[in-house]
């Protein structure tokens, strides 16, 4: 009894009215009788080009050599070429940018994983069989996200500088992971919730055990979502500068790091600082549009769908 | 079972005392659940929490690594020269400026491109891909290709774009504005709300896909106009998606670094409270001082905070009543 009945109201309820969602807004929608559809067609595809055009202009800017790059009136028909590309992996340049991308990988890639290792349980504990006051621990998760990591980064600098942790990309990983771990925690929550109680109370009743239940019944319907998850922590991870700034120098620098070696560098170097830029954002564009449909979830801690 | 025992005093009738054995049996069970959320919930404390006290304390001490024989408590003195030393206290305002600009500004056009994708229209998958990527690229590169593709005055892609139209015309004086010297912090404004309008349009966007339509028929059947809808239905329901996108901006772009470092390596005005500390601390050695700087951004950042918790609460409700 008392295992089910505080999970039971609260989780069978939201899929019965997801459905109902879902099906209304696929039935009205077509027959939506907007007139000015075209018009707001056009202005829509105009502001999305316009919005887009800082990253076309990266990409294209990217394949010209540098002189074509730094023309004005810009120079859009100039012959493409990889120079750029291989200025920036260091054909000539003495600089390789592989450490910072290694470096960048590690510290991703390990920050999420361990950010998974911590949040599915937490996620299960506030989810599946909640514990008492679970609102509460969801708010203390997301208060820490929302403070700024300006007000903890002096101590960390100064304890890494102790203990000898500075320039580790280990000591990196630890910050991504606690930086990660409450939207993660939060997203999962909200993952593992779409789970439907009745599947898990015939999984019970069935006598399957917590580890068969989880396989069977919490995998199938939360996996997508925890893919989702990891994405977005991999993206942050990724992404972050003043942490690695700050924590990191010449043997774990990112690849933010790196890219800021190009902060004061002249035009002649503009074609390298757009491959430079493409080869850096890639793999948070292919993260990004992979986890497109969740982004909104993950980044607004799970509260919107 | 806890239910049911809480329950039954209330019903007048007797509570069955239960046993020992039963209580003990009950607290193991209630560390069972625990168990699975104590490593995330230690781990984070440790981790975040831990910092912070570190950093309350340090701010009340009078500490700068370069002169380590001078360290000794200082009372309230960081304070009081974060909130007197003019280039501190400009970056306060610098950096109210920033975020009340770039979030609204990023909601308002975030609000007008949702309710355009909102419609059908051909190719509107790829359009929102297109509309999505500003917010994809790494915060760095974006901020360098701001800097050096597109805002530079000699050939960026701007001014480029400018001499390119006034050549249409016959003209060869095109304006060349240089805006990273004459405006830099609307140049850091711009890239910004170019980065987190994405981020808006998408909450906003799931905003309107939630909107019951049966009300919104109704009232099209009744003859509203577009406009009396969109005032009376549409924008009510998405108000607190709005305050959700205002103040979770809010709280990313109080904290923002990156445009901030590489645009104008807070120069002219734009340094905000997190480049002003870094710079403290990290060049100055002033660890004190950067601490107290720290703390106020945290008195900052719980203000609009609590907003943000009790929005995303009576969302997070909404959907636990569900």
């Amino acid at each position: 009894m008392s295992t089910l009945t505080p999970a039971a109201p609260r989780r069978s309820a939201p899929d019965t009215t997801a459905l109902k969602a879902g099906s209304r807004r696929r039935g009205k929608s077509r027959m939506d009788p907007t007139r000015n559809n075209t018009a707001a067609g056009l202005a829509a595809w105009l502001l999305a080009l316009l919005f887009a055009t800082p990253v076309l202009w990266m990409i294209l800017t990217s394949f010209h050599s540098e002189t074509d790059a730094a023309t004005n009136p810009p120079s859009i028909a100039a012959n493409l070429t990889l120079d750029a590309y291989g200025e920036f992996f260091g054909a000539s340049s003495g600089v390789s940018p592989w450490p910072p991308l290694i470096n960048s990988a590690t510290s991703s890639i390990l920050s999420t994983v361990l950010v998974l290792v911590l949040a599915v349980p937490a996620a299960y504990a506030l989810s599946i069989r909640p514990v008492k006051k679970w609102t509460d621990v969801m708010f203390f998760f997301l208060s820490t996200k929302m403070m700024p990591v300006v007000a903890a980064i002096l101590p960390l600098f100064l304890f890494a500088k102790t203990v000898g942790a500075l320039d580790n990309i280990w000591f990196l990983v630890l910050m991504y992971t606690s930086m990660n771990l409450p939207i993660a925690v939060w997203m999962m929550r909200s993952f593992l919730a779409e789970v439907p109680v009745e599947m898990l109370e015939a999984a019970q009743i069935d006598g399957a055990s917590l580890l068969l239940t989880l396989r069977k019944v919490i995998a199938p319907v939360a996996m997508p979502g925890i893919a989702a998850t990891a994405l977005i922590c991999f993206i942050f991870s990724w992404n972050e500068l003043l942490l690695a700034r700050v924590l990191t120098g010449v043997m774990a620098g990112t690849a933010p790091v790196f890219l800021t070696g190009f902060v004061s560098s002249q035009g002649l170097f503009l074609a390298k600082v757009c491959a430079a830029a493409v080869v850096i954002s890639l793999p948070v564009l292919f993260a990004g549009f992979a986890a497109q449909d969740k982004l909104v979830q993950g980044l607004s801690l799970g509260a919107v769908k | 079972m806890t239910t049911a025992t809480a329950r039954i005093p209330r019903t007048g009738r007797s509570a069955p005392k239960p046993s020992k054995n039963a209580r003990s049996r009950e607290r193991a069970l209630a560390w069972a659940r625990r168990a699975p959320l104590l490593p995330a919930l230690i781990f984070l404390i440790i981790v975040t929490q831990l910092p912070f006290v570190v950093t309350l304390i340090i701010s009340f001490l009078n500490w700068n690594s370069l002169r380590p024989d001078e360290t000794g408590f200082a009372g309230f003195s960081n304070y009081v020269q974060v909130l007197t030393d003019p280039d501190l206290r400009q970056a306060i305002f610098t950096t109210i400026i920033l975020t009340v600009s770039v979030v609204l500004a990023s909601l308002l056009i975030g609000l007008g491109l949702a309710l355009l994708l909102d419609k059908k229209f051909i190719g509107r998958g790829l359009a929102r891909t297109l509309l999505i990527a500003p917010f994809l690229v790494v915060p760095v590169a974006a901020a360098l290709i701001w800097k050096h593709a597109l805002l530079n005055p000699t050939y960026g892609l701007i001014n480029g774009t400018l001499t390119w139209i006034w050549s249409l015309f016959g003209s060869n004086t095109p304006p060349q504005p240089d805006l990273l010297s004459q405006a830099p912090l609307a140049a850091v404004v711009l890239s910004l709300v170019w980065q987190w309008t994405p981020f808006m349009m998408l909450i906003l966007l799931a905003g309107l896909q939630s909107r019951p339509m049966d009300t919104v028929e109704a009232a099209q059947m009744d003859g509203a106009a577009p406009w009396a809808i969109f005032r009376h239905l549409t924008l009510p329901h998405l108000r607190q998606y709005l305050e959700l996108g205002g103040l979770l901006g809010a709280i990313y772009i109080v904290q923002n670094f990156d445009a901030v470092f590489t645009l104008t390596s807070g120069g002219l005005g734009t340094a905000n409270l997190p480049y002003a500390i870094y710079q403290t601390f990290y060049f100055a050695n002033e660890y004190g001082l950067a601490s107290a700087a720290g703390v106020v951004v945290v008195i900052g950042t719980i203000i609009v905070a609590t907003f943000a918790l009790r929005t995303v609460f009576s969302l997070f409700k909404k959907e636990a009543a569900r």
